[in-house]
């Protein structure tokens, strides 16, 4: 019988921290609206939302009652079924992902209890991402088919063959990641990252693998469909894209998963090469501070790292134009996979030659 | 053929380097003028709390004037409606009462004077018409209304207030 003892406190623990990270997931995708807009505002020379609120705090409540009073229209001659799917495919994979990444280190309380600032630890997280990553895709292909109208279905097709062309490119550039690490559990890869500085060299990999890093953020452009990669919603050719038969809080459902997974790739991204909560001079932070401080300052950094990632998005979206779409996918196909077996590459020369 | 001016630059086709092709240093340079205009002054004016000074010769609505004794000036005598390009001005003129002699300025009056906001250009041609300076556009904007009947103003809602009343009716 002791296979069936159910840990009651894991299980309330577990619940807790999933509310927790999905509620905060959401908060900070609402508030990227916010600050998209007001990015948007300050990079043009504007102010931005400023009448909701003091700095326009309240912007995204408003935005989101918004959505919720609109009039819900499901075109006539859709796929009904396959059409409330997609958006919420979209939103379920976008919040799935966040399950995965180590939000911080593990607290032991006095009792010897461990308590993991993680959903789980799977040790292929970094597999699960992808595979959720790609799930997702089929949000946006059932949406815009299930609509029956050409520009949606053109949107759609646009975004998967985009989705799955860079795909490929963010697989291989993370292999040679992965054969430094040489583990797929997401703890683990930030574990080997601790402090900021061991042994002569940076602890980040960041630093280990600055091309492996540089072809991985353009994927995740890609792959987030953002600018210059938003192809799939672009308004001159393709009206709003593959939500163009959306209304009310479905559209809402397709923008804020568009924002969650902003932030979940941000926090991915942090995770893998700028070495999760970790930052420089931990151990004698945590020395000073005792360890329930600590465990909330890894958190912040996280979190801050996430944000700056952010930041980072959306002021490349602000500055550069649409790309044109045969020149997206040479870029993928004939620049950035090429590279990306390159850096593997090196990385194996390296790790067999001067690693030993 | 012929150049008109020496300023035109001929198009650069010739094939991109090496650092143009990877296309990196293009996005550094274009995000480091973006982020420039981050501290760059805003030029926004916050309207309903900011207002932009208007020009001199601004044209806004119109007023018509009472002369010191707070009585009427204008003596209807249709100068502003023939002046009128839009024909926006419609005028009735009365004669004045031994009584209305605190009314009204002279011995003729406007007991109807309209003007048709929607047909109307604010070109001021009704303020230089004017022999008796009473009709003036302000520096008030126009405001916006619900329906055309309220857009034709009445002579009560042209006329400045009462110098000496001090409800402003």
């Amino acid at each position: 019988m002791l296979l069936l003892q159910i840990d009651i406190a894991f299980i309330i623990e577990k619940l807790i921290l999933a509310t927790v990270i999905l509620l905060g997931s959401l908060g900070i995708a609402m508030y990227a609206t916010w600050g998209e807009r007001k990015v948007a505002a300050i990079m043009q020379d504007r102010i931005g939302p400023n009448r909701a609120g003091p700095l326009g705090l309240f912007q995204p409540l408003a935005d989101g009652v918004k959505l919720f009073f609109k009039e819900e229209i499901i075109p006539d001659t859709s796929t009904k079924a396959l059409f409330i799917l997609g958006p919420s495919l979209a939103m379920l994979t976008a919040t799935m992902t966040s399950a995965v990444i180590p939000w911080g280190p593990d607290y032991v309380t006095e009792s010897g209890r461990v308590i993991a600032l993680q959903m789980a630890d799977i040790n292929i997280g970094i597999l699960f991402i992808f595979g959720v990553v790609s799930l997702g895709v089929y949000g946006i292909m059932l949406g815009g088919w299930a609509s029956n109208n050409k520009f949606s279905l053109l949107s759609s097709i646009r975004a998967a063959a985009q989705a799955v062309s860079y795909e490929l490119a963010l697989g291989l550039s993370l292999v040679a990641l992965l054969m430094l690490t040489g583990s797929l559990s997401l703890r683990e890869i930030v574990a080997q990252q601790h402090g900021f500085w061991a042994d002569g060299y940076f602890t980040w990999n960041f630093f280990k693998q600055p091309l492996g890093f540089l072809i991985f953020l353009v994927c995740s452009f890609a792959e987030l469909n953002r600018a210059p990669f938003d192809l799939a919603e672009a308004e001159s050719e393709l009206n709003m894209g593959y939500h163009q038969e959306y209304s009310s809080m479905k559209l809402g459902f397709y923008l804020f998963a568009e924002y969650i997974n902003m932030f979940i790739s941000s926090a991915v991204i942090a995770t893998l090469f700028f070495g999760g909560y970790n930052f420089p001079f931990m151990d004698e932070v945590l020395a000073g501070v005792g360890q329930l401080w600590f465990t909330v300052i890894c958190v912040l950094v996280l979190l801050t790292k996430a944000i700056c990632l952010i930041l980072f998005f959306m002021f490349v979206r602000w500055t550069l134009p649409r790309f044109r779409y045969d020149q997206l996918m040479k870029l993928g196909w004939r620049s950035l996979i090429p590279l990306a077996l390159v850096n593997m590459l090196i990385t194996g020369l390296v790790i067999l030659y001067v690693l030993k | 053929m012929e150049k008109l001016t020496n300023r035109s630059v001929p198009v650069d086709r010739s094939p991109m380097t090496f650092g143009e092709k990877i296309y990196l240093p293009a996005i550094f340079k274009g995000l480091t003028i973006t982020v420039g205009h981050i501290f760059k002054k805003k030029a926004t004016v916050q309207y309903p709390e900011q207002k932009r000074p208007f020009s001199p010769v601004f044209r806004g609505l119109h007023v018509l004037n009472r002369d010191e004794e707070g009585r009427e000036r204008c003596t209807a005598c249709g100068l502003c409606a023939l002046a009128c390009p839009a024909e926006a001005i419609t005028m009735e003129a009365a004669e004045r009462k031994p009584d209305e002699e605190h009314l009204y300025h002279e011995e003729k009056y406007a007991a109807k004077y309209e003007i048709n906001m929607l047909r109307c250009i604010f070109c001021g041609y009704c303020e230089e018409a004017c022999p008796k300076d009473a009709i003036y556009l302000s520096e008030t904007l126009m405001p916006t209304h619900y329906s055309r009947k309220t857009m034709i103003y009445k002579k009560e809602d042209l006329l400045i207030p009462h110098p000496k009343k001090q409800s402003g009716q």
